[in-house]
């Protein structure tokens, strides 16, 4: 944290930044060295908090116009949509801005895991980050129920019944996360209080998210170590301040092409109907981020085995720092994890198409598979691979795959003769 | 370490006093979880008396009891004698229909699966009784779980014949 000391210029900077050293925070973000190398993959942590931001902003104002009754919440809601000022506006960003939160937020972790961003030393970084996304996941869910239509009341209903798997205190659990003997108004109320109060928790932990990544710095795609302050860095801004936006400006298209274009093509047609206790929908499906999970839920033939899965396949994610015991970082330098990591991607997409099917006939073969080579490929492939995959020489510096192609030295030079004559210096 | 080391004076102090303290931060804690179990007013919802004299043979009725289903069904003849006759070595939560159902022409159940809480759907499934849209569990005409992933059979709840034609369910 300590590049070059930062002296305020004025006398007044000087007394309040030896007072509280906001000033010098500042300057360490604008200065922060970011390796060179940084592809489009990286500006997705700049696009999720631009998600958290707008969901917060959204959210405490959709709050202002929501009633959490069970005898008023569904009809508040069609309130905001018809009758409050750009209610629909309002409503729609924060229903897509939850989609897009989740696919920006997977794509960031694919992204940790083809360049190893998880290895050391920042396995703390990407442990908090893996309780980002359960707190994520909390927060969406609690979200969903509010509207209290059909999929928000039985969505509500099969996910608190998990806890009831629990051997013994099951039952008494989920009476207590009801507060009463089914989902009914306490549970509302308490989702509506939690569903505000966690999203608070998760910009707590992105502020140590951050933190944690300004220790050590940023990863990046060669996964070799930079020297900071060197010409392998440049500062945040403007150089990744300016990236990220180009990036983001880009997601923002796509997300309201989905606000204004498709503001339904995410949900589900029967959360337009009010909560029934006594009718389920003949399909109940979560929404498209949870899919996955819900899927390795099905794939096991007893209650609680499922639970235990549900919850494993993403605690597996703690202790992949531990798991991946390869020195290599960057799949890039690692034929053999390569091929593995996009069957992986693959198997999670399919375990995502196959949450939607019924779990009957090929379905659940194929979700058995899938389900199974998840926890194989964490638990079996990636510890023997550190051991005996052969990996591809690592370049000296994150230049050299750059530079180091042949004849390219020849190709800058020559492209340089012809403006400066031929007495140009080495590049290297 | 030859020298036996003793607990002085102070150890015992502070021993003691992180024993209070951890009671304390317990009792002022426990309020807090409390709060969450079922209140007084949804606790007082705790019995339903229900007419059941216009259910025909063969049709079940649904009420509500504390915020769940409870299916109510006149069984006929012909289902009754299929649930008396399963081999209990069949079953996966083994109970004999006659226990189920005191009066074999009433069963009385809590219409919720017992693996994640859905409402099953009547006159369905592949025992022709009651099959659960969510995740494929098929019940038989005694509410026992015979095929997928439920645990056990459908929950007979406390109740009791008030009288012919009334049933109190709680």
């Amino acid at each position: 944290m300590s590049e070059n000391q930062y002296i305020p210029k004025t006398k007044l900077a000087k007394w309040f930044d030896s007072r509280l050293p906001l000033l010098s925070l500042s300057h360490h973000l604008k200065e922060y060295p970011t390796p060179k190398n940084l592809n489009y993959w990286w500006t997705f942590g700049g696009i999720l908090t631009f998600c958290l931001i707008t969901q917060i902003v959204t959210g405490v104002i959709l709050g202002m116009h929501y009633v959490a009754h069970t005898d008023h919440a569904f009809e508040s809601i069609e309130h905001i949509m018809r009758d409050v000022n750009y209610g629909w506006l309002l409503r729609y960003v924060h229903a897509n801005g939850a989609s897009m939160f989740f696919l920006a937020v997977y794509i960031h972790i694919f992204r940790g895991l083809y360049y190893g961003s998880y290895k050391a030393p920042r396995e703390v970084i990407w442990i908090i980050g893996v309780i980002i996304y359960l707190l994520m996941m909390a927060t969406a869910f609690m979200g969903y129920v509010l509207p209290w239509g059909q999929m928000s009341f039985w969505g509500a209903t099969v996910i608190t019944n998990l806890f009831s798997a629990i051997p013994l205190i099951g039952e008494s659990i989920t009476t207590w996360l009801w507060g009463g003997y089914a989902v009914d108004n306490p549970t509302l109320t308490r989702f509506y209080a939690l569903h505000y109060l966690l999203p608070f928790l998760i910009f707590g932990l992105i502020i140590l998210h951050i933190w944690a990544l300004h220790v050590p710095g940023n990863n990046n795609p060669t996964g070799i170590d930079v020297k900071k302050n060197s010409n392998e860095t440049m500062p945040f801004h403007p150089y990744m301040v300016m990236k990220d936006i180009t990036a983001l400006l880009v997601f923002i298209i796509i997300f309201f092409w989905f606000v204004f274009f498709a503001p339904n093509a995410l949900g589900h047609p029967d959360n337009y109907i009010e909560a029934n206790p006594l009718v389920t929908p003949t399909h109940i499906v979560p929404e498209w981020y949870l899919l996955p999970f819900y899927a390795i839920l099905r794939a096991i033939p007893s209650k609680l085995g499922g639970v235990i899965f549900m919850f494993a396949a993403i605690f597996v994610l703690v202790l992949l720092p531990w798991l991946d015991t390869s020195k290599v970082r960057s799949s890039t330098f690692r034929p053999l994890y390569r091929k593995f990591f996009w069957v992986l991607v693959v198997a999670v997409i399919l375990l995502g198409y196959l949450g939607a099917k019924p779990p009957e006939g090929i379905y659940l073969v194929l979700s058995r598979i899938a389900t199974a080579y998840y926890f194989i490929h964490f638990l079996i492939l990636l510890p023997v691979l550190g051991r005996y995959e052969k990996t591809d020489q690592l370049p000296m510096s994150i230049s050299d795959p750059v530079l180091d192609k042949p004849g390219l030295i020849d190709k800058f030079k020559k492209a340089a003769g012809q403006y400066e004559g031929d007495n140009v210096g080495s590049f290297k | 370490m030859s020298k036996e080391i003793k607990p002085k004076r102070r150890d015992f102090l502070f021993t003691a006093t992180y024993t209070i303290g951890a009671v304390g931060l317990g009792a002022a804690i426990w309020p807090l979880v409390d709060q969450m179990n079922p209140d007084a007013s949804v606790k007082a919802l705790s019995t339903t008396e229900v007419d059941v004299s216009s259910v025909e043979p063969g049709k079940t009725i649904t009420v509500l009891w504390r915020g769940k289903p409870i299916f109510i069904r006149r069984r006929t003849q012909k289902e009754i004698d299929e649930a008396a006759a399963v081999d209990l070595k069949d079953l996966k939560d083994p109970e004999k229909d006659s226990d189920r159902a005191k009066n074999p022409e009433w069963l009385v159940m809590v219409g919720v699966c017992t693996h994640l809480g859905c409402v099953p759907l009547g006159d369905k499934g592949d025992y022709n009784a009651w099959f659960c849209p969510c995740h494929g569990s098929h019940y038989d005409t005694s509410g026992r779980i015979r095929k997928g992933p439920a645990p056990t059979n459908l929950e007979i709840p406390k109740y009791e014949f008030v009288n012919n034609n009334t049933i109190k369910i709680g």
